[in-house]
């Protein structure tokens, strides 16, 4: 008798003990749902708040607000087109010397390093991008642009200065801050990112693929051109657009050697800005309505810019982790 | 073995490895001038007064960075304290529940797209929604910029070292019983605890030398407070004033700060990097 009631109590206990076990179970499954949702939250505020204040400007300026140069608080006459063709001219020097520059050393890391030497540059290739990029700009602007103004941009215009139709690129005052050097210091600062993901893909080509171009007769070179880049192509574009992002939003260490000027030149030794620059410069300063709009229009568009080049690049590389998983 | 052909070959091959090993060298030099120059030139200003005193102002001589340092620190550990939790328990939920279906998904795509957005933007969102509404600058708007800069960084790498904990392991806790809550907290959270806190450090290192998000959320406080209703100074944002500024004093204060703050990002990237490798 007291054998059964003790049983019947044991399974009364276990079955309490389950139920709680479910709906705890529930609550933590919905409880993590509700901050995995939370990250999408962010990404709409974020977009929502910036068009709300970007309507302002983009009401009384209409479409003209991407095609006028004009900045003039006094007037109250805004146009984002000097930042946005500084945003990509800075840009564009960066990807276009980054994207050689990581490839060699993706090459290097995955292909010519004697193995004890491969984690070492590779850690001192991520503390690249772990500078802080406010450190990058007090470098830039004390150390790199002073020293590039006086040795070697008189030295381009000297040069590549006369040259016909792509000669105007390179005149003008060799006073180092512009366009170019705020390129250059971009293409160091996106160079660890990119090349990472170089790295990675390159590492997940098969090494029989590999090993039987080597034993085709190919030289590395051959085996890295003909076999490795073909393999990884997605991937490797997917790193670039990586780091075409980053370059495009990126603030403190541009608006330090950028020059702050509102003014469109043909030039890349002028002084120029950039989205970020100009922001970064003018919003604490913005106490009129249209002053403030405007800079957070230009935000909005920095953002969507942005948004696209990096969806983009994540579309890419998800291609390739999925290509990885299937092979596997 | 002579014939033109192959010559040119293997000429080619060696001028392009050449040129990678030069590229990375280029690189290195790179980091090592960057080292060099803060080194060169923040060493001779570190001295006590720097923890000591507070920023000074235009044209006053002397001073610290004593109030940027503590803003930075508070800042930051509010920020972390804020984006951990939220961003732990949704990798959680994308490495647990989730796992490949539509919207875990779509939750990694735009985490990772915010996970390089730019940091001005998160800026100008603040402002708009913090700093706006309430009136004023102020050491809660510079936090809550920095959570959500830290958020998608903390999501990433968490949800990536939960897939890294084999399923035997959780099947052999269902299997004694446990249910799926325990499975993760007793089971999973604690095997992969070393990955959780490298995540947790590379946030650390992201959000602490940010600058552009705290120009006008933050603001800057050239006087110590504790009180993050304040506008609050950080090292970063310090720096941007101190080196854009015309005093030598200011420049000397910002070359210190400058080394000061990029070696302790780097001490914990590499702290970082050794424990996550040390379980693999």
């Amino acid at each position: 008798m007291s054998a059964n009631s003790l049983t019947t109590k044991a399974i009364a206990l276990r079955a309490r003990r389950m139920a709680f076990g479910r709906r705890a179970d529930w609550l933590f499954r919905a409880g993590t749902l509700l901050f995995a949702w939370g990250v999408l939250l962010v990404l709409g505020a974020i977009i929502i708040e910036l068009l709300v204040d970007a309507w302002p400007a983009f009401s009384r300026f209409g479409f003209g607000f991407f095609t006028s140069s004009a900045w003039n608080p006094v007037t109250e006459k805004y146009g984002a087109a000097s930042s946005i063709l500084g945003t990509l001219v800075t840009s564009f020097i960066a990807i276009s010397l980054a994207v050689p520059m990581s490839f060699g050393i993706a090459l290097f890391l995955t292909e010519l390093s004697p193995r004890w030497l491969r984690r070492p540059i590779g850690i001192a290739v991520e503390l690249l991008a772990g500078i802080p990029s406010i450190i990058y700009g007090i470098w830039g602007l004390f150390i790199f642009a002073p020293w590039f103004a006086d040795n070697v941009q008189w030295r381009i215009s000297d040069t590549l200065g006369n040259l016909p139709v792509i000669g105007v690129l390179f005149q003008g005052p060799p006073i180092g801050l512009g366009w170019l050097v705020a390129g250059l210091v971009l293409t160091i600062m996106i160079i660890p990112f990119i090349a990472a993901v170089m790295r990675d893909v390159f590492d997940v080509v098969p090494a029989t693929l590999k090993e039987s171009a080597y034993a085709m007769g190919s030289t590395r070179w051959e085996v890295i051109r003909h076999i490795v880049l073909p393999y990884t192509s997605v991937g490797v574009i997917g790193g670039v657009m990586l780091g075409l992002g980053r370059a495009l939003g990126e603030t403190m260490a541009v608006t330090f050697v950028v020059g702050n000027a509102h003014d469109i030149h043909t030039s890349l030794f002028m002084p120029g800005n950039t989205i970020a620059s100009t922001i970064a410069n003018e919003f604490t300063e913005a106490t009129t309505v249209p002053h403030r709009s405007a800079l957070i229009a230009l935000g909005l568009i920095l953002f969507i810019i942005t948004f696209i080049v990096l969806a983009l690049a994540r579309l890419l590389l998800m291609r390739v982790e999925r290509g990885r998983g299937e092979k596997a | 073995m002579s014939n033109p052909k192959y010559m040119r070959r293997r000429a080619l091959n060696l001028i392009n490895m050449g040129a990678s090993i030069f590229l990375t060298g280029v690189a290195l030099f790179f980091l090592g001038w960057i080292l060099f120059v803060l080194f060169s030139k923040g060493v001779a200003y570190i001295n006590p007064a720097l923890f000591i005193e507070s920023t000074p102002g235009a044209g006053i001589p002397g001073g610290g960075l004593a109030n940027a340092f503590v803003g930075s620190l508070l800042m930051t550990s509010l920020g972390i304290l804020i984006a951990a939790p939220i961003g732990i328990l949704a990798a959680t939920y994308l490495a647990e529940f989730g796992h490949h279906t539509r919207i875990a998904s779509i939750v990694r795509f735009i985490n990772d797209v915010l996970l390089s957005a730019p940091s001005i933007v998160i800026g100008v969102f603040v402002y708009g929604v913090v700093v706006q509404p309430t009136n004023h600058f102020s050491g809660w708007a510079g936090t809550i910029a920095l959570a959500i800069i830290a958020l998608p960084v903390t999501v990433r790498t968490t949800d990536t070292m939960l897939q890294l904990i084999p399923d035997q392991m959780r099947e052999a806790a269902i299997a004694l019983g446990a249910p799926r809550w325990k499975v993760t907290v007793w089971i999973v959270y604690r095997a992969s605890l070393a990955g959780i806190v490298t995540g947790v450090l590379l946030a650390v290192a992201r959000i602490i030398g940010e600058a552009a998000p705290l120009l006008f959320t933050s603001l800057g406080n050239q006087f110590f407070t504790l009180d993050p209703n304040q506008p609050m100074a950080a090292v970063p944002q310090v720096l941007f004033n101190f080196a854009m500024g015309p005093y030598d004093n200011w420049h000397q204060i910002a070359w210190a700060g400058a080394l000061i703050s990029t070696l302790f990002v780097l001490v914990l990237m590499i702290l970082a990097r050794l424990l996550s490798t040390r379980k693999r």
